[in-house]
C-alpha cells in the first residue's frame, strides 16, 4: 500500500484497527517529501525529528481517545499560521527568522486534536499573490506540470496535498488562496464563513477578509477538519459565537430538493472552454442526482475585483505597518537614525506585490481620495454582498467555476499585476460577502491540468457546500487521479 | 494619468518605504494601470449605500475588564533585533 496516499479518514480507521501506524505513514511521507520537493517545492519548514517524535508517541499511547479525532495524522500547515516554538516566515524576508511565542488558535486545536506536524508550506508572501511566484523563499511548483504555477496564495499547502507530502494540509483565503490554488492542483479547499474560525495567531493580510479553512484530497477530510477549527474564539473579537454543527454529518444527505443557482455572470464569453465544459458537465451530474439548477443572476459580480483590489490593499497597508525593525522581524543595521531605520528595514524586508500593495493602500487612504476610493469600494461591497442575500433567496447554494482558466505558465503574469488580479475574479466576491465557498475537481483539461467547481453557500451554511460536493465528488472519477509524478 | 510620479515618491514616504529611481517608474506605470482600471467602480451610483466595513452582522464584541495572563516579557523580547533583556532597543531618537 502507498501509505502517503491516504486521506484523513482513511487513515483513522487503519491506525483505530492497528493496521497501520502513525509511525510508518509519516516515514513514507517524508520519504515522498525526500524525492519530491527538489521539484515541487511545497515547504519552506519542514519538521522530520519532531514529527517521528509525534507519531511514536501516538503509536505508543493508543488511539482510544474519541476526542483526539486527529491522533496520528500527518498535516501541513500553511506558513501564516502561527506555531510556537517553530519558524513562521509568511514567505517574507521581512519573518524569515520569526518564532512564535505562541500557538494560534487554530495550531492549538489541531494539536489538542492529536495531528502530527509535518511542517510549513510556502505561500506568496504576506498570502498576496495567485501563484506563490510572490514567496521570497521559492516558487512552488504545479504537481500535475511542473512548468505552471499551484496557484496562490496557499500554493505550497494545495500542492503538498496534491503531491501526497502529506495527508491534508491547513491554508488561508482572503480573496480566493485556498480555492484557487486548490482547483488548480486538483483537491479540495473550502474558505469557511468568515467568522467561522478564529483569526487569533492568523499573521494579519485584510483583516475583514482573511480566514483558515482546510485543504484536503476530499470533501469527507475538510468536513474533519472543519469539524476541528471552527468555533467561537474570545481572542478573534471578529469569530462568531454561533453553535458549531457537526460538518460530517451533512455528508449524509442526498441532493434531492436542493435548488443550485447558476449565477449567468460567471459563465461568460471569453472564458476558457474546458473550463466552461466541465462546469457545466458537473452542473448535469448534480441535476442528474436530484438538484434542480436555476438561472440566476449576480448584477455586480464584474466589480468585485476594482473593489477587493481597493480595499485589500488599504487594510493590507494599516496591518503591515507593525513592521517597524522593532520588536520583531528584519531590521536593517544600515539606518542610523529611527526614521531610516524603518525605512531601511521596510525596504528591504518587504518583495515588490507587497510594497506594490502598501502603495496602493496607503494612496486609497490617504487625504483627498478616502472617499473615491475606500469609502466607493466598501459601497460596492455593499452591493455584491445584498446580490448574494437576495439570490439565496432563490436556491440553497450556487455553482461556478473556481478560476476562469486552469493553472498558467510560471512566469506568465508575473510582470503584469493587473493581469493577476484579474485572475481571481471569481473568488473575490464571495470572499467581500463573507460567505463560505468550496472548491472541488470537476475536470481536467486537454493539457492535463484540474479544473475546480465552486459552490457558494449563504453565512454559515458549510454543511450545505459539503454536502453538494461531497455527492458531485462520489459520482464522478476526477478526484481519484493523480499527478504525473512517479 | 492618475498618480504622478512625485505623488509616488509622498506616498512612498507616507508607506515609510525607500524607493529607488527605477522602482518609482514602475510603480507609477503599474498604480496607474490599476487605478484606472478602478475607475470602473464610477460606473455605478452608490449615492445612499451604506458602506460594508464587515460582512457578519457583528455587535461590539465587549468583555469584562479584568487582567489575564499575556505573554512573558522574555517571550515578547525574544524575536526583538535588538534588546538589553528589559526592553526593545532601537537607534537613538533624541
Amino acid at each position: 500500500m502507498e501509505l502517503y496516499r491516504l486521506t484523513i479518514h482513511e487513515m483513522r480507521s487503519l491506525l483505530d484497527s492497528g493496521e497501520v501506524t502513525a509511525e510508518a505513514v509519516t516515514r513514507s511521507i517524508f520519504e515522498r517529501i525526500r524525492r519530491l520537493e527538489p521539484e515541487v517545492a511545497a515547504y519552506i519548514t519542514l519538521l522530520h525529528e519532531s514529527a517521528m517524535e509525534q507519531a511514536r508517541y501516538w503509536d505508543q499511547r493508543g488511539y482510544q481517545d474519541r476526542e483526539a479525532v486527529l491522533a496520528g495524522i500527518p498535516l501541513a500547515v500553511k506558513d501564516v499560521i502561527c506555531t510556537k516554538g517553530v519558524r513562521t516566515t509568511c514567505g517574507s524576508r521581512i519573518l524569515a527568522d520569526f518564532i512564535p511565542p505562541f500557538d494560534s488558535t487554530v495550531a492549538e486545536k489541531l494539536k489538542r486534536a492529536g495531528c502530527i506536524l509535518l511542517g510549513k508550506t510556502n505561500m506568496d508572501e504576506f498570502a498576496m499573490g495567485s501563484s506563490n511566484e510572490n514567496s521570497a523563499f521559492t516558487s512552488t511548483r504545479n504537481p500535475w506540470s511542473l512548468d505552471h504555477i499551484p496557484g496562490g496564495s496557499s500554493g505550497g499547502s494545495a500542492a503538498a496535498v496534491s503531491a501526497d507530502e502529506c495527508i491534508a494540509a491547513m491554508g488561508s483565503d482572503t480573496g480566493g488562496s485556498i480555492r484557487q490554488p486548490a482547483s488548480h492542483c486538483g483537491v479540495v479547499g473550502l474558505k469557511p464563513t468568515y467568522g467561522r474560525v478564529s483569526r487569533y495567531g492568523l499573521v494579519a493580510f485584510a483583516s475583514s477578509f482573511d480566514q483558515i479553512g482546510p485543504i484536503t484530497k476530499d470533501v469527507t477530510d475538510a468536513a474533519i477538519l472543519l469539524n476541528v477549527i471552527a468555533g467561537y474564539d474570545r481572542r478573534d473579537s471578529t469569530s462568531v459565537p454561533a453553535k458549531r454543527p457537526d460538518y460530517t454529518q451533512s455528508l449524509v444527505e442526498g441532493l434531492q430538493g436542493i435548488t443550485v443557482g447558476i449565477p449567468r455572470q460567471y459563465f461568460v464569453e471569453g472564458m476558457d472552454l474546458e473550463v466552461d465544459r466541465s462546469a457545466r458537465e458537473a452542473i448535469r451530474i448534480l441535476e442528474h442526482l436530484g438538484a434542480k439548477a436555476v438561472d440566476v443572476s449576480l448584477p455586480h459580480t464584474e466589480y468585485g475585483v476594482a473593489a477587493y483590489y481597493i480595499i485589500a490593499p488599504c487594510e493590507a497597508s494599516s496591518n503591515l505597518a507593525r513592521y517597524d525593525g522593532v520588536k520583531y522581524g528584519y531590521r536593517s543595521r544600515d539606518g542610523k537614525t529611527l526614521m531610516e531605520m524603518y525605512r531601511k528595514s521596510r525596504s528591504q524586508g518587504f518583495g515588490p506585490e507587497v510594497k506594490r500593495r502598501i502603495m496602493l493602500g496607503t494612496y486609497a487612504l490617504s487625504a483627498g481620495y478616502y472617499d473615491a476610493y475606500y469609502k466607493k469600494a466598501s459601497q460596492v461591497r455593499t452591493l455584491i454582498r445584498e446580490d448574494f442575500l437576495e439570490v439565496f433567496k432563490q436556491c440553497q447554494v450556487l455553482v461556478t467555476p473556481v478560476a476562469p482558466t486552469p493553472a498558467f505558465a510560471l512566469g506568465e503574469k508575473v510582470d503584469d499585476p493587473l493581469q493577476m488580479y484579474l485572475s481571481d475574479v471569481f473568488t473575490l466576491p464571495a470572499s467581500l460577502a463573507g460567505i463560505p465557498g468550496l472548491a472541488v475537481p470537476c475536470g481536467c483539461s486537454s493539457y492535463g491540468l484540474p479544473i475546480g467547481l465552486q459552490i457558494l453557500a449563504p453565512h454559515f451554511e458549510e454543511g450545505l457546500a459539503l454536502r453538494v460536493g461531497y455527492n458531485l465528488e462520489k459520482n464522478t472519477d476526477v478526484h481519484h487521479r493523480h499527478p504525473p509524478l512517479d | 494619468m492618475k498618480i504622478t510620479l512625485e505623488e509616488v515618491e509622498y506616498v512612498a514616504d507616507l508607506a515609510r518605504l525607500e524607493v529607488s529611481s527605477e522602482e518609482k517608474e514602475q510603480l507609477t506605470h503599474q498604480m496607474n494601470r490599476i487605478l484606472l482600471y478602478m475607475e470602473k467602480l464610477n460606473e455605478l451610483d452608490t449615492t445612499d449605500v451604506v458602506p460594508t466595513s464587515h460582512a457578519i452582522d457583528l455587535r461590539n464584541a465587549f468583555r469584562e475588564d479584568v487582567v489575564r495572563e499575556s505573554l512573558h516579557r522574555v517571550d515578547s523580547l525574544e524575536n526583538a533585533p535588538e534588546s538589553n533583556d528589559e526592553e526593545f532597543v532601537v537607534p537613538r531618537i533624541i
